[in-house]
């Protein structure tokens, strides 16, 4: 047994100073000079400050912008995760409740609406950065009204929102969905230039 | 384009699992006929690449990788390298603040939840007590917890090839050698399939830096503090080596960990890919490909029927509060089929890595989950002890085949005796005893019961799929459940340790005594094991057992919660 475990130990540092060093800082290396952008972390600058990742969703409770989805963490990404409450969780059951109930009063939609469950449901990681264009679409009379937009603007706004759906990737891969930090900032440049 | 209409499953949606295991068919043949060529020490296409660094490998270590290991010798080298690891990753975690690499100044982890880290790398489990963001440093990371993803899953492959020298060698005691195993998958196969993958995750927007966390003023002025690291390197092996446990909590929820639908399926492909090679890699092995296929389509017959069963419940049954299926835990790009299609592929192998959360799903389809793992993870299963786990059951209907014809049971030229089917029971119950005795314990106790995130039936299934995760060496959960304390800390990391080695053990037991056999030539009554009737028979045991020993706890849970949610029951 002594030897096993003089054995395991030699092998061990030999597999650690190679898939445990060797390996990620090689990958690192490569990743930073073929992919600097997405490997630390698609940042999206503004004017040289970071406002945040095109690939973590934030969070917006302004009137003006696109809400995202809800966030069990509050989009604090420190450490990420999701409710975990069950089907037949009380708690969830009225968080959902309150959830339709907010959307369509703020949205000032009709309240028979089908909220998309997106909007309902907070995601599994609490920084879900998409939303489904359905979500985004009942959201734009509301942005409309509080930047003062008139019927081109918000005809523009809505053709904004088209151009960000990203539909499924090759075709076929994952669901339709609009990233809700791109099109705030869009949006944002959109209110500038169309006044 | 297609686009889907939400809540219903359509063409779309059929597409994406019809590629799915189109690229898993196609993929195994040319990934199992190298995995051979690897492991009879044959030239390939890598040895000139790592040829060199293989010797000298054995070199530094003084290593005689042709030194022949008899069963309990390759036993004490499996559990001494076990040993050794468990105790490194501990004492790496225990004094992580004064190491390198620590660029958010993490500090040391707790020494129950460095225990419990350290087992479920080790095991190959990965069950995450952790929060990966907030609990382990870069260092501890990559030294500690990628080195683990590598070997862990190298020595589930070692046993496995000593299992199988064992059925095809004759009067012999030798089973390989276990260093030869471990360096050679580890080197030729786990490591470049890494490399591709983790580039490819990098391009499409997975983190790869050691930088420190990221601060940023979102639109509305809020801080943010966006954490990032050396996550794809990582990552990748996680997927590769049925591991799963995340660089984030989140897991492949983490946008980046797992940021386009394309990083999801290939993620997902490299779950299932290596466990479903070893089975062609076995049938070429033992010197008939059909041996081969008809387990591995034992294997996806019942992966497509529990899919089946698990999208079923979540496209149709949903609480009467909503008029849509649920997506709670579950991320807009990825989408219902995408998370089913991950709950069932990474239950079914004992990879655990989610990309949903699996406490929030409909109670059947989370039952899937669980009864994915108690079977012992024999459907494709870890690299290795998969189907090492699936041979046992295999032992065992052959040997309830023999014992129905009355005829002494025997396999690919082997006599199936006492001894054989003896170790194949305890290797097979071992698991599931641990689950039962575990899950007991907690739900009656004022320790284990104060973990919970959910009240009624559902509360017991957490418990449950907890230490149903540990003994099945899997690492998924219902995250509700709050496993960081010191009960559940060292509970499942003793159930993950039952998991792991009494099998292990099981199967170089049956090794060595199938080694010292001679061979039999097939006779007339020998009950061909290459044919789709014994596959049905495989299926039917590996059913019964599941089912025999888990229904009634089942029924307590997931299923009483499925009739409870449906007329609007809530806790």
């Amino acid at each position: 047994m002594k030897k096993h475990l003089w054995d395991s130990l030699k092998v061990l540092i030999v597999m650690t100073v190679f898939t445990g060093l060797v390996y990620p800082l090689v990958m690192t290396a490569i990743a930073q000079i073929v992919f600097p952008k997405q490997a630390n972390g698609s940042m999206i600058r503004i004017n040289g400050k970071l406002v945040g990742s095109k690939l973590i969703g934030q969070n917006f409770t302004g009137d003006k912008y696109f809400w995202p989805r809800p966030s069990a963490i509050g989009y604090n990404p420190l450490p990420s995760g999701a409710s975990n409450y069950g089907p037949t969780s009380d708690t969830l059951k009225e968080l959902v409740e309150t959830r339709r109930k907010e959307f369509i009063r703020l949205n000032g939609l009709p309240a028979n609406t089908r909220v998309p469950p997106g909007m309902l449901f907070a995601s599994g990681s609490g920084l879900d950065p998409d939303i489904s264009p359905a979500a985004a679409e009942l959201q734009i009379n509301r942005i409309a009204r509080a930047r003062g937009f008139d019927s081109v603007q918000t005809a523009q706004l809505r053709k904004l929102m088209q151009s960000h759906v990203e539909g499924p990737q090759l075709g076929f891969l994952g669901d339709a969905r609009v990233n809700v930090l791109e099109l705030n900032i869009a949006l944002d440049s959109l209110d500038v230039t169309s006044r | 384009m297609l686009i889907a209409t939400f809540g219903i499953f359509g063409t779309h949606d059929a597409i994406q699992i019809g590629v799915f295991l189109l690229a898993l068919i196609l993929l195994t043949p040319p990934l199992g006929g190298f995995m051979v060529k690897v492991f009879s020490g044959e030239r390939n296409f890598l040895t000139p690449v790592f040829g060199g660094l293989e010797r000298s490998f054995y070199k530094i270590s003084r290593i005689d990788p042709d030194q022949e290991m008899d069963w309990k010798t390759y036993l004490l080298a499996v559990i001494a390298f076990s040993l050794v690891g468990l105790v490194v990753l501990w004492l790496l975690q225990v004094t992580q603040a004064y190491l390198p690499l620590n660029p958010e100044r993490l500090p040391n982890v707790s020494w129950d939840l460095a225990f419990n880290t350290a087992v479920s790398f080790m095991t190959n489990t990965n069950w995450q007590s952790y929060a990966g963001e907030t609990t382990l440093s870069y260092f501890t990371q990559m030294a500690g917890l990628t080195v683990h993803n590598f070997v862990s899953a190298a020595a589930g492959m070692a046993v496995l090839l000593a299992l199988i020298r064992g059925i095809t060698r004759k009067s012999v005691e030798g089973l390989g050698n276990f260093w030869a195993d471990l360096v050679r998958m580890t080197l030729y196969v786990l490591l470049p399939l890494s490399v591709i993958l983790t580039v490819i995750l990098v391009g499409q927007g997975t983190v790869q830096t050691l930088s420190g966390y990221a601060h940023a003023t979102t639109l509305e002025g809020q801080k943010q503090v966006i954490a990032v690291g050396p996550a794809a390197s990582q990552i990748a092996i996680k997927q590769l080596g049925t591991n799963g446990g995340g660089f984030f909590n989140a897991n492949s929820a983490h946008p980046f960990e797992n940021p386009t639908p394309l990083t999801d399926f290939l993620e997902l492909l490299s779950i299932i890919l290596i466990p479903s090679a070893c089975v062609y890699m076995y049938g070429k092995m033992v010197g008939s490909k059909r041996q081969g296929w008809v387990i591995w389509g034992v294997m996806v017959s019942v992966f497509c029927i529990m899919l089946g069963i698990s999208l079923y419940s979540e496209y149709n049954f949903h609480p009467p509060y909503v008029s849509t299926p649920s997506m709670e835990g579950k991320e807009t790009r990825l989408g219902i089929t995408n998370s089913i299609l991950w709950e069932v592929t990474t239950t079914v192998t004992s990879n655990g890595s989610v990309n949903s959360m699996y406490d929030s799903l409909t109670p059947l389809s989370g039952m899937i989950a669980m009864v994915d793992m108690m079977y012992g993870e024999v459907i494709f299963g870890g690299i290795g002890s998969g189907l090492a786990s699936m041979l046992l059951f295999v032992l065992l209907t052959v040997f309830i085949a023999g014992l129905m014809v009355g005829r002494t049971p025997e396999y690919l030229g082997k006599k199936i005796e006492a001894y054989e089917v003896k170790m194949s029971v305890i290797g097979v119950l071992a698991p599931g005893a641990a689950i039962l005795i575990f899950t007991a314990i907690a739900s009656i106790t004022k320790v284990g019961l104060s973990s919970l995130n959910n009240g009624g039936p559902h509360g017991l299934s957490e418990i449950l799929y907890a230490f149903t995760s540990g003994a099945a060496n899997n690492g998924s959960a219902f995250t509700g459940l709050n496993a960081n304390t010191v009960f559940y800390n060292i509970t499942m990391g003793i159930d993950m340790l039952i998991g792991r080695f009494v099998p292990i053990a099981a199967y170089l037991s049956v090794a060595g005594s199938l080694a010292g056999k001679k061979a039999v030539p097939p006779s007339a009554g020998t009950f061909p094991t290459d044919s789709v009737l014994f596959g049905f028979l495989l299926i039917g045991v590996i059913v019964i057992v599941a089912a025999l020993t888990f229904f009634p706890v089942l029924a307590l849970g997931p299923i009483v919660e499925h009739f409870l949610m449906l007329v609007g029951k809530t806790f």
